[in-house]
């Protein structure tokens, strides 16, 4: 390897950094629920890269004793600890949004966020026995309640 | 516009990421805590690997966070995919498809080797790079392979749950063991042997061996239902 090595270290940082960055615009930008959950998995690589590269030292080596006497420094062996519970982690996440995945598309048949968040509205808003909401800023239209009002005045 | 919204979002995360990092001395950590457990750990765990040490000795209380956080995971996705009564009938009724002949054998063969790369990992965690959730994921891998292959002969689901079971009391035990023999919970017992021995590091290779079982278990169990 001819390269320097901070040089080297450079670009690690900036490759996890651009990770982490374009896990953020996909998971904005993606309509998909799958797409989403492969972006939250670059972005969790990228997290991952930037943990081990704070422990790393470009002099030293791996945190394993051979058999031959330690003449060189060792890499920080916390963040690699760190990293190996943050890996676990993400993949029990992983598992539970594909799940989830899994149900959903069985009950609406699509994972298109857009068409999910219609499609649910018009669940609860039917559950609720209220019409559809014209606008965010009045999710029960106009009259949000059932109006129960009535029956009991007409008793008293 | 939320696009735009989005990328520059994004630009700006990076930017203030690239700013944090060149104010570090990255490349020469000044490594505090790692520098006082690479002096000691050797002579307090004999373990080769010192990842392993921290993982299983400094970090003991959490490694077992972390399995109960991946049987937490395990659990609800198991309850999420459980069939539901009515689509259970249509889902018993529906034929599955057998695995060609060449993804059969192929599977046979792997599955004895996967085992033996999987075993070997989970037990040499305290030597070599490696360990019980590495080993684990490749048990698990092993009884996937078998199940993809043959649709069929369903894994038995209580098997399962009693390995997992057992490995996650193992593990709990040997903590609790050595809460009674006066140290602290999860502190490494048992002799610690000559460094870098196949038998060395105390109770840190049982540990990760319940580890491995248990993660393979469980990994295994979860891709079954992901493949239901």
């Amino acid at each position: 390897m001819t390269m320097n090595p901070p040089d080297l270290i450079t670009i690690l940082i900036v490759g996890g950094i651009g990770l982490v960055a374009i896990g953020a615009v996909g998971m904005a930008v993606s309509r998909h629920l799958l797409r989403l959950v492969l972006a939250l998995a670059l972005a969790e690589a990228g997290v991952n890269l930037l943990l081990v590269l704070a422990g790393y030292r470009w002099d030293a080596v791996a945190p394993i004793l051979t058999g031959a006497a330690v003449t060189r420094p060792m890499v920080d062996p916390v963040p690699q600890a760190l990293v190996l519970t943050a890996i676990v982690i993400g993949v029990g996440v992983q598992a539970l949004a594909v799940a989830l995945m899994i149900r959903v598309r069985e009950a609406y048949g699509t994972l298109d966020i857009r068409e999910l968040k219609t499609r649910v509205e018009q669940d609860i808003c039917g559950a609720a026995g209220i019409a559809p909401p014209e606008s965010a800023n009045a999710p029960g239209g106009s009259q949000p309640y059932p109006v129960p009002v009535t029956t009991s005045r007409e008793s008293a | 516009m939320h696009k735009l919204a989005s990328l520059l979002f994004a630009m700006g995360l990076a930017a203030l990421l690239i700013g944090l990092a060149t104010q570090l001395p990255l490349g020469m950590t000044p490594m505090g805590v790692g520098q006082a457990i690479l002096e000691r750990a050797p002579g307090e765990t004999g373990s080769a690997n010192i990842v392993t040490s921290v993982v299983l000795a400094y970090r003991g209380i959490d490694t077992l966070g972390e399995l109960a956080i991946l049987f937490a995971a395990a659990t609800v996705a198991g309850l999420v995919l459980a069939p539901s009564i009515h689509a259970e009938s249509q889902a018993r009724t529906k034929p599955r498809d057998d695995a060609g002949l060449v993804l059969r054998a192929g599977s046979d063969l792997l599955f004895p080797l996967l085992l033996a790369v999987g075993f070997y990992i989970v037990l040499h965690g305290h030597l070599t790079p490696g360990g019980g959730f590495q080993g684990g994921v490749v048990l698990a891998a092993a009884f996937f392979v078998s199940f993809l292959a043959r649709p069929a002969r369903q894994p038995s689901h209580v098997g399962v749950v009693l390995i997992e079971a057992l490995a996650g009391a193992a593990f709990i035990g040997i903590g609790l063991a050595a809460l009674l023999g006066g140290g602290a919970f999860l502190q490494p017992l048992l002799d610690q042997g000559t460094l870098g021995q196949l038998v060395s590091a105390g109770s840190l290779p049982l540990l990760y061996l319940a580890v491995g079982l248990k993660v393979g278990a469980e990994l295994s169990g979860l891709l079954a239902h992901l493949a239901e």
